[in-house]
């Protein structure tokens, strides 16, 4: 079985790594914040296509008298949506856990 | 007019030389100018674009040195820049003219599309880049194949990867060859000639940084020229969009149809088919993955999906911009529409991907005509050479370094096949462009699409996240939603229909993902919670290890040297 020679590398630090209450903490922060995000992508564009699927009309309805229907802020707000939390994802990883990732690697020097 | 096809394949043939085409547009025939004077802006200034970019990459070749230069730009480039070329990839000339026209045909359900290839990108930043970053080195085999078997994991991961680049070669090559036709009033054949040979020197010589840089400069055109575009649709209407909506739903012959999603998505099985089909297929197919390991660090790569979103969201809110511009400015104008279609059916001289360049037209005139046209073709080439080197590195990387030798290779001799296999991708993907010319190419986007989704996505989560996953698991897994993806595609209407003529689809749905991607999944893990032998308790004794280097990047290729 060839493996990936990286797999068996560094494995004092490894040790120091799983046993730093840190580590576990910056897994579980980070997964749970990252899927919570997922989810709430998930959501809102499967909400988007079921309003396609079934809501037409209400996607349809005139925002306020005009022509433009409720269906565009919508859309646009999906893809809004897709940018901000990007966006929000970024900011708290590139901050707070790496920081925590950081103090990590430190500690298991 | 003979003659002036011959004199551009010679200017385009020796790399855009600028004195041979700018020595011809002199000498063009005075009496034609009023009809060819749009073909020589657009092709000069492709002329241009070819001019910068081999020069890029005469700069690149004398930098690349090593496997990741060649590979992976040696890690150099930054989330700003990758964001970009990761746009730029995106931002494929079938996106641009083909939802433009898309909105332009029946309006809001263009948006459908927009947002479905957009929501991708969150999900590939929050459970995918980084991990992929720290765990990968040039190809995300890599990373499928980090704690298990080399051989059967890089094999179906390059079955894969080269599935999806052949045919989204082809559909590229089709495009570019309809659209020189189109455009510049060139043959076919020469555009899939002139798009194989260029996209051949950018790879071959000057590798991952080459087509990078060929790939941010053609996304700053296109969202240049798109941005200009929809600026002077909306300057037209006073910066109102119910004026703009108001003038669309006047003149369109569905009127207020195009306000509200249509036809587009009739069957809620379908609409979520085509949702989880576009959502995670971003997130497998090979040339973007690819683009990850070309940044130094996980930060970057958060950063570059950032960016990449930002870009692509923009991008998608102004085609469809341009696609409502094109219902009022380009739609209303007889010098644009078909005179031999009914009046009022909004069919396009040229055809129907036409709303977006004859919408150039309206707003800037000849000279911005050209400029997008040739924006449109350059798009085509920049795309075309990110997947070939995706390609390449799979023959090159996964199948000839790691299962044909064993890992016992050389840098250099695993750079030499890459370019070896370049130049092969390169004729395959000319011979099947000409093949496919007159062949139905709408299966392509659910084809590779389904694939990424279905085959890859799962794979690699599953090598992420999942500590029970072995070889036979992944492998098995893999394979179902591969063989189940092209299986359904192939008896679906696209193809079984459209393409062998049956009469009904067997497959009664457009997308499989929905029934493929849970198979891969539930495949992946059924059989490697079934198996218990030693390789496979090896193989999870070694997920710990494997974690903390996703999670923490330690150990990360080219993380030290930046």
């Amino acid at each position: 079985m060839a493996q990936s020679p990286n797999v068996n590398a560094h494995a004092a630090a490894h040790e120091k790594i799983t046993a730093n209450p840190k580590f576990q903490e910056l897994v579980s922060k980070r997964r749970s914040f990252a899927w919570l995000l997922s989810a709430l992508m998930l959501g809102i564009y499967a909400g988007f296509i079921l309003l396609i699927a079934y809501g037409k009309s209400f996607l349809g309805q005139s925002l306020s008298g005009g022509v433009t229907t409720v269906g565009f802020p919508i859309g646009v707000g999906v893809i809004l949506s897709a940018i901000v939390l990007t966006g929000i994802y970024v900011r708290r990883a590139n901050t707070e856990f790496d920081e925590l990732n950081r103090q990590i690697l430190e500690e298991a020097r | 007019m003979k003659f002036s096809k011959i004199a551009l394949a010679a200017a385009l043939a020796i790399g855009g030389s600028l004195a041979a085409t700018a020595a011809f547009a002199a000498g063009a025939d005075l009496g034609n100018v009023e009809k060819q004077a749009t073909n020589w802006h657009a092709i000069i200034m492709f002329a241009i674009f070819v001019g910068m970019t081999l020069g890029i990459t005469y700069w690149a070749a004398r930098k690349n040195k090593t496997a990741a230069d060649f590979y992976a730009a040696g890690g150099g480039i930054t989330g700003f820049q990758n964001g970009m070329a990761i746009a730029g990839d995106y931002m494929s000339a079938a996106s641009f003219l083909g939802i433009s026209a898309l909105v332009y045909g029946s309006g809001f359900d263009g948006l459908i599309f927009s947002v479905g290839w957009l929501v991708g990108w969150p999900i590939i930043l929050f459970l995918i880049a980084e991990r992929l970053r720290n765990l990968g080195k040039f190809t995300f085999a890599d990373v499928a194949s980090y704690r298990l078997a080399q051989g059967p994991v890089r094999i179906f991961a390059a079955t894969g990867a080269l599935i999806v680049v052949i045919f989204y070669l082809i559909g590229q090559m089709v495009g570019a060859g309809q659209l020189i036709k189109l455009l510049f009033g060139l043959d076919y054949i020469l555009a899939v000639v002139v798009v194989g040979a260029l996209m051949m020197v950018y790879v071959t010589f000057g590798g991952m940084t080459a087509t990078t840089w060929v790939q941010i400069i053609k996304a700053c055109l296109l969202l240049g020229g798109a941005t200009f575009i929809a600026l002077g649709v909306m300057s037209h209407f006073g910066f109102s969009f119910e004026a703009l909506f108001a003038k669309a739903v006047e003149v369109h012959p569905k009127h207020g149809a195009i306000m509200a999603p249509g036809s587009l998505v009739t069957n809620p099985v379908d609409a979520i088919s085509l949702g989880l089909t576009l959502m995670f297929g971003t997130a497998g197919l090979p040339h973007i993955l690819m683009r990850f390991f070309t940044v130094p660090n996980a930060k970057e790569a958060r950063k570059s999906v950032f960016y990449a979103t930002g870009f692509i969201g923009y991008f998608y809110i102004l085609t469809f911009i341009i696609g409502f511009g094109a219902i009022t400015l380009v739609a209303t104008d007889p010098q644009y529409l078909d005179p031999t279609k009914a009046v009022g059916s909004l069919a396009l001289k040229g055809g129907g991907n036409m709303p977006a360049i004859w919408l150039a037209h309206a707003i800037g005139g000849d000279i911005f005509l050209g400029f997008i046209s040739a924006v449109a073709f350059a798009t085509i080439l920049a795309v075309v050479s990110g997947l070939t080197l995706a390609g390449a590195s799979a023959i090159s990387h996964d199948l000839y370094a790691n299962v044909f030798a064993r890992g016992r290779t050389t840098e250099a001799s695993e750079v030499r096949m890459s370019k070896f296999a370049s130049l092969g991708l390169g004729v395959i993907a000319v011979i099947l462009g000409i093949i496919f010319e007159k062949q139905n190419v709408a299966f392509i986007v659910a084809l590779t699409f389904s694939i990424a989704a279905s085959a890859t996505f799962p794979v690699l989560v599953m090598a992420m996240f999942s500590k029970s996953l072995t070889t036979k698991g992944a492998v098995i897994g893999g394979y179902i939603g591969l063989i189940g993806s092209v299986g359904c595609v192939i008896l679906s209407k696209v193809v079984w229909v459209s393409s062998f003529g049956f009469k009904d689809p067997i497959f009664p749905y457009v997308y499989p993902t929905l029934f493929t991607m849970p198979a891969a999944f539930i495949g992946c893990w059924l059989f490697s919670i079934m198996d218990n032998s030693e390789q496979a308790k090896a193989e999870r004794a070694q997920y710990d290890a494997m974690a903390i280097r996703s999670e923490t990047g330690l150990g990360a290729e080219g993380a030290a040297a930046h």
